[in-house]
């Protein structure tokens, strides 16, 4: 089972926050902390897993991370996942980000931090892997959108917002870059504290 | 990087016009729209943490006055709640927008739902009061013809739920599973799968629905179906192992690439799903050799498809060397994954690697010598630069250790403790240490320096019982008295040196363990005095950084020191010191101290050299009172009597009459042993009035206080005479081991040896070191069990001991208990009935409640068959499981001894109820069958062994595992040494439930040898439900009135009955024949009935008939109990 999937920044912002253990308030913010740190150490070389500690559960319970550009992505999982797979599930989620937000960036998660949750939840339910079959994810997104359309442009401002900042001429960011042997394609993150 | 920022920062005030400034009265009329970016635009402008949480304080102030304004709309709320859920994930308390949350979820359209649900998940947790208030809104959702608001309500569902409110939305979630769009009919599952997480018993009814979901057309709902699944299979195999085709099947189907293309994931056929269904054939392969064998080709399968040439696949082969290694073997496959492992191990990406070291991490139980053949890849990891990669290494190193790499793994584990700072590492990897080094010690002075290493490093934060292991290791010793001195003068004397050192800091426990040391054997060493040792514990005690537990293990220590002291100035001053330290504890020690030394003789008595493990002898009847207590009777003094007496008599007095005799309790009252001059009552309660006898007292006391951790009363298990132990081999000398290594390192290959660099040379050293003796004459080191023979310091197993003495005694007793034709419990009339035509069929399921449990997978089978189109039928595995259980013991077990023996034994047992027959597992030379006895104060398993092979077996002994919900007492008998060819033999194990539950697992295993060659181990398992621990209550309805009255927890149900049911006399007769409940009493068309849980929780049934639904009301003092019964009920009234 999956018990939390953290995505922060290279400062360690939080960006999205989702536990599916209840944990009170304070210890989440620890949690997340305490995570932060834990990656920040480590080179983009060294493997992806890393045991949580104290703070989750113990040795049962593993943190599984993906650094994209400006932001870490980390699940902690029980034993009962697989490390390889969850790896992957990581980037099936960052694919489909991209996918629904047309070349994701940071300030994507942060603008429509509602939306990236309503994407979760399609990948990940109550902790258990849902679905892992991107155009499923995608179409059950899109389903979502066409009724938000009908409802007006209430929330296009910050959307109108977040493509004039694409727009702005930032330096070239690398567009591929490798973890380990795979090349992923990163969407331009731009940098965002 | 930072122009970047500086740039987006520049652009977006820009971005923001529309947005007036933060905060202020005139943002309250803003767009709300564009909140959240002002919001966020705030904070990026901001320099420190403190002043981003005043503007957040600001906002949520704002915030707080805008969603309680009556004014705002469902759509500013709905963007309020994104402003809320942002402050909150940045860690501020936002909960007055909760109750908003909610309403949103209730009132809102459809978008402003689904941020009121995402923010309800976000908030609130499972146990949140306000969430009672959601439980109406998702009713209604479900209900909704809209897809969307069905998804939203099922997600919520799934993420958080009151578990009190399940049976409101159970029933609509369970349609939802055929509904007609797969999404819904997924997220049913996962939703009934959190169901099955928080409240088992409130989903069992609908496993038949889950095997549908299995059999889904769309795989999508399969794959969610399998979570479940592997929770199921996780907490019990034995009851799916019919599905391991099914779950073949499927595998074998997405490994050949039979499912939609949508689903490959990088060309892999959807790879989470094959991870998935190898955990779960993992799970049902274990020691199972029938159901491993169908897995096998598939195993064969996967492990040839996954091409590696991503990611995933190594995901897959990971999973697929596991499950291989985890079944029950196969050379073949086992061939086949060692190659993979060494894929993995071999493999420059740095993930795989670590997977790779721990594939190897439990494959080295299997399989030392796959160990050596990566000897030089697990030397590299140790020097890697990632400290992950490195752990895994020292776990997979902890599981090769052996008397011979124990000082170079030990010293490896050591460099990785000084460099890591984390508590949890250090935790975990001290208590390592010190069981390898107690388990494999070269010798003293290595063990006492590698226990001292663990003291300073783990400190406090380890483990309390590695302290107390070592110390009473070195306490008891082992069997060369010898030796036991020199490791306890070696401990002595490396102390002094520690202590010697000036301006270190030793860890409390560290400081603890020394000064009981030291108090205890600082009599073994020549060269320092007492007087000196008691010189240095006084300095330690003047140090203000020792805390006071500390000091009273170093006074008791002083204490124990000052009888052997030639001159008592120090002690003096220490005396005077501490009695009048604020520390009362403290200056209990020092007064208790400053008594005994006045009396020195006294103190050599209390305080004898090298005692610590003899028994100690303590008056309880306090005989030396005698003569004054008759002296005070003399005098006319009332006798004295004990409390519980006392409280007798005030009882009694309160009674008119007394018919109760008191002669037991008062008889037993004291201390048993001698008599009282007086004659009268035993103890006494005087406070002391001679000098002598005073101190006497106090001074008993207080050799109690000292040594009551390593005395007899503390947990040091007791010392008997050490005969039938065997001798130890002595241990291996250092040079004996270094000679071991050269050996290996020469036998290599010297040659190669010549060529290669002096680092390679230097790595080639260390694997050899470390790898020695892992070949094949030296692995029983590595099993687990048979681990204890090669203990150098091995514990006196004493309890063991005096086990075997008795047990031929105790044998006989319970065949005597047996046979003797006593208390027959069983009044009613069915179970004489039951007992007398056995055979009938009919009456047989009745006896066989306990299995009718299993009746429901037995009835289901046709409708998973007919259903599940994609697999073959199994039905001859299926029957081969279950369908035995319901056979007469004649068909189960072809063996003739078998059915002799069973007829003896059920002739001395014929008073109480049992079970039939049923075989647990079996080989070629034995088989093990089992049965269960209804007895009236327990449950008594028996275990039947019977020898088909024409040899004798030898050491047949049966272990049963301890389970959580159960107390298991051995019945004696349970060693074996020979088992006569063609004979059977019956081990019995009485059990006893904990804490309610339905069903629970027993296992164990058996292992015997057949005419001395190798051992054999078999394992099994049992299924317990409840009703196996249910008795009658035979009460009458006087109490059961009473009864009912003081019992708090109760619960109430209306069953709907069969046809065949519905009459009150039916109705009764079943529950009182497959439940075991008593009727008390029936008025009209009502009923009481009454039974126990054993060992004594009552509970109480009050029923009654109305048409065709029964009434059902129970009470009981165990909140859980009346649940579990009600579920027994409806499973009793539905099935029949």
């Amino acid at each position: 089972m999956i018990q939390a999937i953290l995505v922060f920044n290279n400062h360690g912002k939080p960006r999205l926050v989702r536990f599916y253990q209840r944990f009170p308030e304070e210890i989440q913010q620890q949690i997340v902390r305490e995570t932060f740190h834990l990656v920040l150490k480590r080179d983009d070389n060294i493997c992806n897993f890393l045991e949580g500690g104290s703070l989750i559960g113990g040795s049962d319970y593993k943190l599984i991370y993906r650094h994209y550009a400006t932001l870490y992505f980390v699940f902690c999982v029980d034993s009962s996942e697989s490390e390889l797979g969850i790896l992957d599930l990581i980037q099936v989620f960052v694919e489909t980000l991209d996918k629904c937000f047309e070349n994701v960036c940071e300030l994507d998660l942060i603008f429509h931090m509602d939306k990236v949750h309503y994407i979760l939840q399609e990948v990940v339910m109550g902790g258990m892997v849902l679905e892992t079959n991107m155009n499923e994810i995608v179409a059950q997104i899109e389903a979502q959108n066409r009724l938000e359309k009908s409802e007006g442009g209430l929330s296009a401002a910050p959307a109108r917002a977040v493509s004039a900042v694409k727009n702005i001429n930032l330096p070239e960011m690398p567009r591929n870059i490798n973890i380990g042997d795979l090349s992923i394609k990163v969407p331009n993150l731009s940098q965002f504290v | 990087m930072s122009d970047i920022v500086e740039k987006t920062l520049t652009a977006l005030p820009g971005l923001f016009l529309q947005t007036p400034g933060a905060g202020g009265p005139a943002a309250a009329r803003a767009p709300f729209s564009s909140r959240l970016g002002g919001l966020i635009r705030g904070i990026t402008a901001l320099t420190s943490k403190h002043e981003e949480e005043k503007l957040i304080q600001q906002e949520l102030s704002n915030l707080k006055a805008a969603v309680s304004a009556p004014t705002t709309t469902l759509k500013m709320m709905k963007e309020c709640m994104v402003r809320l859920i942002y402050c909150e994930m940045l860690g501020y308390d936002a909960s007055f927008g909760y109750i908003h949350a909610i309403k949103l979820a209730q009132q809102g359209n459809l978008l402003e739902k689904r941020v009121g649900y995402l923010a309800v998940s976000l908030f609130l947790h499972e146990s949140h009061e306000l969430l009672l208030l959601l439980v109406n809104t998702v009713v209604k959702d479900l209900q909704s013809t809209n897809l969307v608001e069905v998804c939203m309500a099922l997600t919520i569902v799934s993420q958080i739920f009151p578990q009190e409110m399940i049976p409101a939305v159970l029933p609509l979630i369970e349609d939802k599973l055929q509904h007609s769009k797969e999404i819904i009919r997924r997220k049913a599952v996962l939703a009934l799968y959190k169901f099955h997480l928080i409240a088992p018993n409130q989903v069992q009814h609908i496993h038949v629905k889950f095997r549908k979901a299995l059999c889904d057309r769309d795989v999508g709902v399969m794959a969610a179906s399998l979570h479940i699944y592997h929770r199921m299979i996780k907490e019990n195999s034995s009851g799916y192992k019919d599905l391991t085709g099914s779950f073949v099947t499927i595998l074998k189907q997405v490994v050949g690439g039979k499912l939609p293309v949508d689903f490959n994931y990088h060309s892999v056929p959807a790879p989470w799903l094959q991870i998935q269904l190898l955990r779960i054939l993992r799970l049902l392969g274990k020691d199972d050799q029938r159901t491993s064998e169908l897995m096998y080709d598939v195993l064969d399968e996967s492990l040839r498809r996954a091409e590696l040439n991503h990611n995933v696949t190594y995901a897959i082969l990971f999973e697929c060397v596991h499950t291989v290694y985890s079944i029950y073997p196969k050379s073949e496959l086992l061939e086949k994954a060692a190659k993979c492992i060494g894929k993995f191990v071999l493999s420059p990406k740095i993930n795989l690697k670590y997977l790779g070291l721990k594939a190897l991490t439990y494959v080295i139980q299997q399989d030392p010598t796959l160990a050596l053949q990566h000897q030089m890849t697990i030397i590299e990891c140790l020097d890697h630069p990632d400290p992950i990669i490195k752990r895994e290494t020292l776990e997979l190193l902890y599981r090769i250790t052996n008397a011979q790499n124990i000082t170079v793994i030990v010293q490896k584990m050591l460099e990785y403790l000084h460099q890591s700072k984390e508590e949890y590492i250090i935790v975990n990897l001290v208590g390592k240490i010190a069981e390898l080094a107690e388990k494999y010690a070269p010798d003293n002075a290595w063990f006492i320096q590698t226990m001292n290493a663990v003291f300073s490093v783990g400190g406090d934060v380890m483990h309390p019982d590695i302290p107390n292991n070592f110390l009473r290791l070195l306490a008891e010793g082992f069997d060369d008295e010898t030796e036991n001195q020199q490791l306890r003068l070696y401990a002595v004397q490396s102390y002094l040196t520690l202590l010697d050192v000036e301006n270190v800091f030793y860890p409390q426990r560290f400081l603890q363990v020394m000064s009981w040391v030291l108090g205890e054997y600082s009599y073994l060493i020549d060269k320092e005095t007492p007087e000196e040792v008691i010189t240095k514990l006084y300095k330690l005690l003047m140090n203000d950084s020792i805390s006071s537990e500390t000091k009273a293990w170093l006074i008791a220590a002083v204490t124990k020191l000052t009888p052997q002291a030639q001159s008592s100035n120090i002690v003096e001053r220490l005396i005077q010191e501490f009695t009048v330290s604020l520390d009362t504890c403290l200056r209990q020690h020092a007064f208790e101290l400053k008594h005994l030394h006045e009396n020195a003789e006294l103190m050599k008595s209390l305080l004898p050299v090298n005692k610590s493990c003899e028994d100690m002898v303590v008056d309880a009847s306090l005989s030396f009172l005698d003569s004054h207590v008759a002296e005070e009777l003399s005098q006319g003094a009332a006798p004295y009597k004990p409390h519980h007496q006392r409280q007798e008599e005030k009882l009694s007095q309160e009674k008119v009459l007394n018919f109760e005799p008191y002669g037991l309790s008062s008889s037993s009252s004291g201390f048993t042993g001698r008599q009282s001059p007086a004659g009268i009552s035993l103890g006494s309660d005087i406070s002391g009035n001679s000098a002598e006898t005073g101190l006497k007292e106090t001074s008993s006391l207080k050799l109690e206080g000292i040594q009551k951790l390593w005395g007899k009363e503390g947990y040091l298990p007791k010392k008997e005479s050490k005969t039938g132990e065997e001798t130890e081999a002595p241990p291996i000398p250092q040079e004996s081991v270094i000679e071991n290594v050269d050996q290996t390192i020469t036998k290599k290959d010297p040659s190669q040896l010549l060529t290669q660099s002096k680092e390679e040379k230097e790595k080639q050293l260390l694997a050899s070191s470390l790898f020695v003796g892992l070949g094949s004459e030296s692995t029983v080191n590595l099993l687990g069990k048979a681990d204890t023979t090669s203990h150098k310091f091995r514990r006196k197993s004493k309890v063991k001991e005096t086990k075997s003495g008795e047990t031929a005694i105790a044998h006989n007793m319970t065949r005597s208990s047996f046979s003797s034709p006593t208390n027959v419990t069983y009044e009613e009339d069915y179970y004489l009935d039951n007992l007398r035509d056995r055979r009938d069929k009919e009456l047989n399921d009745f006896t066989l409640s306990a299995e009718l449990l299993d009746s429901e997978s037995l009835t289901d089978l046709p409708l998973v068959e007919k259903l599940s189109n994609c697999r073959p039928s199994t039905p001859s595995l299926f029957a081969d499981d279950n369908m035995e259980v319901f056979h007469p013991p004649q068909s189960t077990t072809a063996s003739l001894a078998n059915e002799i023996s069973l007829a003896s034994l059920l002739e001395e047992t014929t008073e109480h109820m049992h079970s039939d027959l049923m075989e647990v597992c079996n080989n070629d030379t034995m088989s093990l069958s089992s049965y269960k006895i209804w007895k009236d104060d327990c449950l008594l398993m028996v275990w039947l062994v019977s020898n088909k092979s024409g040899l004798e077996l030898e050491g047949v002994n049966l272990e049963i595992a301890p389970a959580e919900n159960f107390k298991i007492t051995e019945q004696p008998g349970c060693c074996l040494p020979i088992t006569e060819a063609e004979n059977t033999k019956n081990f019995q194990y009485r059990v006893q439930m904990e804490k309610p539950f339905t069903e629970g697992t027993l296992s164990g295993f058996i292992n015997y040898q057949v005419m001395n060659t190798h051992a054999v181990q078999l394992e099994f398992s049992v299924n317990l439900s409840l009703l196996d621990f249910i008795r009658p209550l035979n009460i009458s309805t006087e109490d059961f009135g009473k009864l009912w009255l003081s019992f708090a927890n109760d619960v109430k149900q209306n069953v709907k009955m069969s046809e065949s049911q519905a009459a009150l006399p039916s109705a009764l007769k079943t529950l009182q024949q497959k439940l075991r409940l008593h009727v008390v009493d029936i008025i009209g068309s009502e009923g009481l009935l009454a039974c126990q849980l054993l060992p004594s929780i009552p509970c109480l049934l009050h029923f009654r008939v109305h048409g065709d639904v029964l009434v059902l009301w129970f009470r009981s003092s165990c909140s859980t109990l009346p649940d579990y019964l009600l579920y027994q009920c409806q499973k009793v009234m539905e099935g029949s």
